[in-house]
């Protein structure tokens, strides 16, 4: 089953490398992984996206605890939580699909946010699924580039994750 | 006053009251080796391999409750040093490895002697650092030691640029170390305890499974009372041996692959099963789909939440220090007069006694030929059993695990968990300089004494009068017992041609050696080595080359479906009897 953890992580040189290395070495899945600081600077916090049966999940928590620079795990999935996830994508747009490709990305609340002759880049977020909706309602063919981000997630309410 | 970085690390390992720092030089840490020249705190010992200085250091912790420390120089050094620390690491053993590193401008650039140790070392050390700066530099060491320490001990890396130990600073040795994110737990939670104490009240056939780490959290104490106080069926693990005393008749012998017959059969049929850091390895249970087709309940007392329930699903998970658990569940017991059952628990006795009999350690004596468990009887007769016994992997370790009853902790030092060879001789040596005044042999055989040989020179340096018992039977043991089973005895390169004579290697680098090939001559060879107090002994024996390790339990079988002994297979062996008395329990 897919689970979503946040990582509370000493904001240290090498510490992402701990945990990409404690996937690996364990024979985890990282279907995804973002990081970046937080408001506190020397601190970071990672979103992994991974799957597997509940011993696997259990295990996967136990040993990110287990590093040294780690100060906090959490499963979002024990609880209501909000998945968000940016995409920024580059369509052809020209002749017909220029109009085609504009009423898409309104249709998603995407916005156009690079216009050439040829091509829209289209700035685009929310949960993975809707990327992926959106990704399928297209034209494979008119899809130049796409890049993802991976998940960030946060409790919903009252359930915060905090030193 | 502001010293070298090489200095402060010098009156940091100073601060941590270290003895005995092993090591070799090389071009990275010569500033390291100059702040050494000029202190008397601590001594260094120069080993004549890396890999060396580092199990050396492993076997100074083991053996001690002190914490050994190793010295390595960049690149080369500091890859040699690796298979030391994962053996380290794989056993829980507190123990730091500085390593030097190329100086901070060069890092990256593939400089003569560079290599990412940091990178190299993560997945076999409790943490690693890099020190950029030298004001950073004793605050990392004194993190070091105290995570290496705390928690469920592990080896720590402290990798130094060269420019680091050259710069300067004022030396301040923190008085505490606080690491937001590093809190290991210490007390466990009263009402798991609570309940591990209502089911062992339940229990009609209890059994205690003991591992290293109740050796490593000295509690062999709280171990040794909790079963005398329920007079309960006892078992350690390889790690374990030592915990709970081997001559002691709750014993029933270590467990797992090569275990006694009445502990492995004891282990799949007990209905409650304590686990004192222990952590049902592989090894231990073997099968779990197998182990776990007997019902029971599992009791698990672990430091470290992820050695619970990782490999069997756990009644009743107590994470905390062993030493505590077992001192609160000790007190609980003794509040409550919580006991198991009496007429059950006699049963239970009865039926362990009926697979005791047949002693599945029981090997056909020879008046031509040593036996290798001979010697190992000896061994233990000759020492009285007081001797800290250091070994190799293979069958030789196993022997010695299986013939002689340690009957005290940090006695016995074997690489259980890595399995590496070459661990033996400069383990003893660490032993050795840990306990000046015991006896310390390293049991090895003709391939893993081969691994590190050259250390006999620093222990010739060092006079660490060890006594090297060498099972020497031409053959890579267990190995050649493997293709024996399941390799249609095809001996695939397990046959060593062209052994050195190794009573004149011994002599060659200063030591006694003796060649014995008579079982006669085994225990009067025995006592002349150790009367030999201020010499290391090389003792060559000539062993059965087919000896085989008995019981053993082959990869994927469960604990009731070992191969047995020789003298067993004809034998009518009493089965488990669900239906003896075991009381009236509800």
């Amino acid at each position: 089953m897919r689970h979503i953890l946040s990582v509370l992580i000493e904001n240290e040189a090498g510490a992402l490398s701990r945990v990409t290395g404690l996937f690996s070495a364990r024979g985890y899945n990282i279907d995804s992984l973002t990081v970046q600081t937080t408001e506190d600077p020397t601190m970071s916090r990672m979103t992994i996206v991974t799957h597997g049966s509940e011993d696997v999940i259990e295990q996967i928590t136990k040993q990110l605890n287990k590093l040294i620079e780690v100060v906090k795990v959490i499963d979002l999935n024990e609880a209501d939580h909000i998945e968000r996830e940016l995409m920024l994508i580059k369509v052809r747009a020209t002749g017909k699909d220029r109009d085609e490709m504009k009423r898409m990305a309104d249709i998603f609340r995407g916005r156009i946010i690079d216009v050439t002759e040829k091509s829209y880049t289209i700035e685009l977020t929310g949960p993975g699924e809707k990327l992926d909706a959106f990704i399928k309602a297209l034209d494979q063919a008119v899809i130049l580039e796409t890049v993802r981000t991976g998940a960030s997630g946060i409790g919903r309410g009252e359930r915060i994750l905090k030193l | 006053m502001e010293i070298s970085g090489a200095e402060i690390l010098a009156r940091c390992l100073a601060e941590e009251n270290v003895e005995f720092v092993f090591g070799y030089p090389g071009g990275a840490v010569l500033e390291i080796y100059d702040a050494i020249f000029k202190q008397n705190k601590f001594k260094h010992v120069l080993v004549r391999h890396e890999q060396a200085a580092v199990h050396a250091a492993d076997a100074y912790s083991r053996s001690s409750e002190k914490i050994g420390v190793a010295l390595v120089t960049s690149g080369p050094g500091a890859t040699n040093a690796i298979t030391g620390i994962a053996t380290a690491f794989m056993d829980s053993i507190p123990m730091v490895v500085i390593s030097g590193q190329v100086g901070t401008p060069m890092i990256g650039s593939d400089a003569f002697q560079e290599v990412d140790m940091v990178g190299c070392s993560r997945p076999v050390v409790k943490h690693n650092f890099l020190v950029k700066d030298v004001k950073d530099l004793a605050a990392t060491v004194k993190k070091a030691f105290y995570i290496a320490t705390t928690g469920r001990p592990g080896p720590v890396v402290i990798d130094i640029p060269k420019d680091v130990t050259q710069a300067k600073a004022v030396f301040e040795y923190p008085k505490s170390v606080s690491i937001r994110s590093y809190n290991p737990p210490v007390k466990g939670h009263p009402g798991q305890i609570k309940k591990a104490a209502q089911l062992l009240a339940e229990a009609k056939r209890p059994f205690i499974y003991v591992g290293g780490g109740a050796v490593l959290g000295n509690a062999a104490a709280e171990v040794t009372e909790l079963v005398r106080l329920l007079n309960v069926p006892c078992t350690n693990t390889l790690m374990g041996l030592g915990a709970y005393p081997g001559s002691d008749p709750l014993f029933v012998g270590m467990l797992g692959m090569h275990g006694t017959y009445e502990a492995n059969m004891a282990m799949q049929y007990a209905d409650t099963i304590i686990a004192i850091g222990a952590r049902f390895d592989d090894r231990v249970i073997s099968n779990p789909a197998q182990f776990l087709s007997q019902a029971k309940k599992i009791v698990q007392i672990d430091i470290d939440p992820s050695s619970i329930a990782k490999r069997v699903k756990v009644d009743v998970p107590i994470v905390g220090d062993v030493k505590d658990v077992l001192k609160d569940l000790i007190a609980i017991l003794k509040e409550t007069n919580a006991r198991p059952n009496e007429k059950a628990l006699n049963a239970w006795w009865d039926q362990i006694n009926d697979w005791r009999k047949p002693n599945s350690l029981w090997y056909a004596q020879d008046d031509e030929i040593i036996q290798p468990q001979f010697v190992m009887q000896k061994l233990f007769e000759v020492t009285g059993g007081e001797a800290i016994i250091t070994s190799d992997v293979g069958q030789h370790q196993m022997f010695t695990a299986q013939y002689y009853a340690f009957n005290r902790p940090r006695q016995w030092i074997n690489s259980g968990g890595l399995g590496t060879m070459g661990f033996g001789l400069p383990a003893a040596m660490g032993a050795q300089l840990a306990n000046p005044y015991a006896d310390v042999a390293c049991i090895t055989g003709d391939g893993s004494i081969q691994m590190n040989i050259q250390e006999l020179s620093t222990c010739k340096q060092y006079h660490t009068p060890v006594k090297i018992i060498n099972l020497n039977n031409g053959y890579l043991g267990m190995v050649r017992q493997w293709q024996e089973f399941f390799y249609g005895t095809r001996y695939s390169e397990s046959y060593v041609d062209a052994l050195p004579d190794f009573v004149k290697l011994a002599e060659a680098y200063g030591h006694v050696g003796m060649q014995i090939s008579k079982p006669a001559d085994v225990e009067p060879a025995l006592r002349e080595a150790f009367a030999m107090k201020e010499r290391l002994v090389f003792m060559d024996f000539l062993t059965n080359p087919k000896a085989n390790v008995f019981p053993m339990i082959q990869n994927g079988k469960g604990l009731n479906q070992m191969d047995l002994p020789p003298h067993m297979q004809s034998m009518q062996l009493v089965p488990f009897e669900n239906n003896r008395d075991y009381g009236n329990l509800c």
